[in-house]
């Protein structure tokens, strides 16, 4: 039976992984992550789940745990945070470049140092390059949508890559909002059964992984890796547009909101999408052309669609909750210039910087950057392309 | 030591070195690993197996590190002359005096 | 326009807050309004003071940032009102509703109204010690905004209560707290 309940975004992807059932889930607990483990063992203890929880001493271990469960055939799912995801930093490359369909709920917060436990999306963009495929979610019920759609984009045979789901920490993770949550059966339709094509434990066809590559093999190896995130976009909106027929529900490889005839837009990630839309709405209401670009699929890095999206558009601002110290601008910022030079589209863009370490990104501060983004329509020239929102003593 | 290992890997694949798309999925083997590689002529000694004295206990397979000890439905049957290295540990870890014995010189 | 309400709650750390911040979103369920409810996050101890969030709206709420201008501000416990501005950013015209043992005439004098907002008081200390024997006034302060803010029945405040509370606490137990939270819906003052 499908029912609408009050769950945080921890709380909607511990539901997601109670209908999912999966066979594994090795996680170690870290702030703003644990509702989502102290939630799902909480099922396993009921036994509404047949899941074995392995209770692992580090982050780094839990990744190595899955790595191995997915290896003998079993569907394994884990999260975790920010100092964590860093710990498992190596263990993430292994999983993909052994192609292992390994599902990560990631609640994105901060790096230390300084310590910070709140938000922001260091933690994700910081992994970009371990060859995952990575979604990021402006809500809670996005999340749960998201976790259930991830097992099968993970699992498809053409894909077989492994699949982080991101959303922002307190903000969504600690957020409780009504979930329309789908009947368990539904559910375990739509993740099907998992037909693993590296499984070590089928004796009939004994296959041995982990191999030795040296160099006349290696490049190759991590040319057809790479190829295969590229290739996974059409299975990310196929499962996308198959979910949204069956349940009413989907949500894009990328989407614009009232971006069609948008002179100024904001491109960004995660709940910002949603605090841009109301002030996108206001600037309308005033005659403004405002529109948003949320980028749910960043890895594979959506070049068609970004660079579609922008077209035509005076200015754009990226907005992300990441430094990349030292770089020409942060990340999400590099890849639109990248897929703009990549499609021959030129589009005055700048970068904002904000919410770092759990900053608050209220909509009057996002006017300000719809505004800023009016000022370089208006001259069509951009006078500064790094910004940072909010920043105490930054002019 | 690596142009030696993969002039002996391109004999073994019979065909040039593969392109991205030749790549296994995930980098996996479909072989049975190691015994493809027919280390037998590093032998310098080799182990004589005397199936009288033999109790067929599997020590020497178990430490066997090239898989070199030939077993048929329970039974040592001898050994593979492709893959002993003539490492000495069958020997050296066989509980019966004369069952495994090691034999200067590496051809049989 | 879609109409929105936004309310900050203050109490003390282990008052439960958060769960009466929780529990009048899921109790907007019942009548498909849409809601957000978050804790403000920061160093948290039992005792320490400690703010809450709650959205409600008739439509999707995008919005994900603090409230920085709430309608609506609760106050769990009274000790609060002298060292927590319980009023900052209040918007003009919107209301307080305080756990206080006296009348919103009162209190507007101890906070310094001056007719700039409603003020509602209810003594849920009284009310919950005398119904469940324990001084919590989360549950009963649930009822007394829900009278306030006009747009969540008491029947749905009291059937998402057993809904929720049922499987962890004794009938009586449930019960009580019941009470409780339909007499601080009656009692509270200023309406």
């Amino acid at each position: 039976m499908r029912k609408t309940i009050g769950l945080t975004g921890d709380g909607a992807a511990a539901e997601a992984m109670r209908q999912i059932d999966p066979d594994v889930v090795a996680a170690y607990p870290i702030t703003p992550q644990t509702e989502i483990v102290e939630r799902f063992a909480e099922f396993v203890a009921e036994g509404s789940v047949h899941t074995e929880l392995v209770p692992v001493e580090s982050e780094h271990s839990a990744m190595s745990a899955c790595c191995g469960s997915s290896a003998a055939g079993a569907r394994t799912i884990t999260c975790t945070s920010s100092q964590g995801l860093a710990l498992m930093h190596e263990m993430l490359y292994i999983a993909a470049g052994n192609r292992l369909p390994i599902v990560l709920i990631n609640v994105n917060r901060t790096l230390s140092a300084p310590i910070n436990i709140h938000n922001d999306q260091s933690d994700s963009l910081g992994s970009r390059d371990a060859g995952w495929i990575q979604l990021y979610c402006e809500g809670a019920q996005e999340v749960y949508d998201t976790v259930i759609q991830a097992v099968r984009i993970a699992e498809d045979r053409s894909v077989m890559l492994p699949v982080m789901v991101c959303l922002d920490g307190f903000v969504v993770s600690h957020n409780v909002e009504p979930i329309n949550v789908l009947d368990d059966q539904e559910v375990k339709d739509f993740v099907g059964e998992f037909r693993p094509v590296i499984n070590l434990l089928d004796t009939e066809n004994p296959i041995s992984m982990g191999n030795l590559t040296l160099p006349e093999y290696f490049f190759e190896h991590k040319f057809a890796q790479a190829y295969a995130l590229e290739q996974s976009k059409p299975i990310i909106a196929k499962v996308d547009k198959e979910f949204g027929e069956r349940f009413g529900r989907s949500y894009g490889i990328v989407e614009g909101y009232r971006m069609e005839d948008a002179e100024i837009a904001i491109v960004t990630l995660g709940s910002m999408v949603g605090t841009a839309r109301v002030v996108a709405d206001d600037l309308r209401e005033q005659g403004v052309k405002a529109g948003v670009l949320k980028i749910r699929c960043y890895r594979p890095f959506p070049i068609d669609e970004v660079a579609e999206a922008l077209k035509g558009v005076k200015a754009a601002a990226v907005m992300e909750k990441a430094l990349s110290p030292g770089a020409p601008g942060p990340a999400v910022f590099s890849d639109v210039l990248g897929a703009l030079y990549h499609k021959g589209v030129h589009v005055n863009l700048i970068s904002y910087v904000a919410g770092l370490g759990g900053r608050d990104v209220p909509a009057k501060s996002i006017r300000k950057v719809y505004e800023h983004l009016q000022k370089i329509a208006a001259s069509g020239k951009v006078d500064r392309i790094l910004n940072y929102l909010d920043l105490r003593g930054w002019q | 030591m690596t142009v030696q290992i993969n002039d002996a890997i391109r004999k073994l694949d019979k065909k040039s070195l593969p392109a991205w798309y030749e790549i296994p999925l995930g980098g996996t083997l479909v072989s049975e690993g190691s015994t493809d590689y027919h280390t037998g002529s590093w032998r310098t000694k080799r182990p004589i197996w005397n199936a009288e004295e033999c109790s067929h206990c599997m020590i020497c397979w178990i430490y066997c590190p090239e898989s070199a000890i030939k077993v048929e439905n329970g039974k040592v049957v001898g050994i593979d002359t492709n893959l002993c290295k003539g490492c000495g540990i069958c020997a050296n870890e066989c509980p019966r005096e004369k069952a495994m014995t090691m034999a200067q010189g590496g051809e049989y | 326009m879609p109409k929105m309400i936004e309310i900050r709650w203050h109490a003390r750390g282990g008052q439960g807050a958060v769960i009466a911040s929780r529990y009048l979103a899921a109790s907007a369920i019942r009548q498909n309004l849409y809601f957000q409810a978050f804790p403000q996050f920061g160093t948290e101890r039992m005792g320490a003071p400690i703010v809450a969030y709650t959205r409600i709206s008739d439509a999707p709420i995008n919005l994900r940032c603090a409230i920085e201008e709430p309608d609506v501000v609760v106050v769990l416990d009274p000790t609060l009102l002298k060292s927590v501005n319980v009023t900052a950013n209040l918007k003009e015209g919107g209301s307080i509703i305080a756990n206080y043992p006296g009348t919103p005439e009162e209190l507007a004098k101890e906070l310094n109204v001056d007719g700039k907002f409603k003020v509602y008081t209810v003594d849920a200390y009284k009310i919950s010690t005398e119904e469940i024997g324990r001084p919590i006034p989360n549950t009963p302060m649930v009822g007394a905004l829900a009278r306030v803010l006009g747009i969540i029945s008491l029947d749905n405040i009291l059937a998402e209560f057993e809904d929720q509370f049922s499987h962890r606490f004794k009938p009586e137990i449930v019960q009580k707290n019941l009470k409780a939270v339909r007499r601080a819906y009656e009692e509270v003052q200023g309406v």
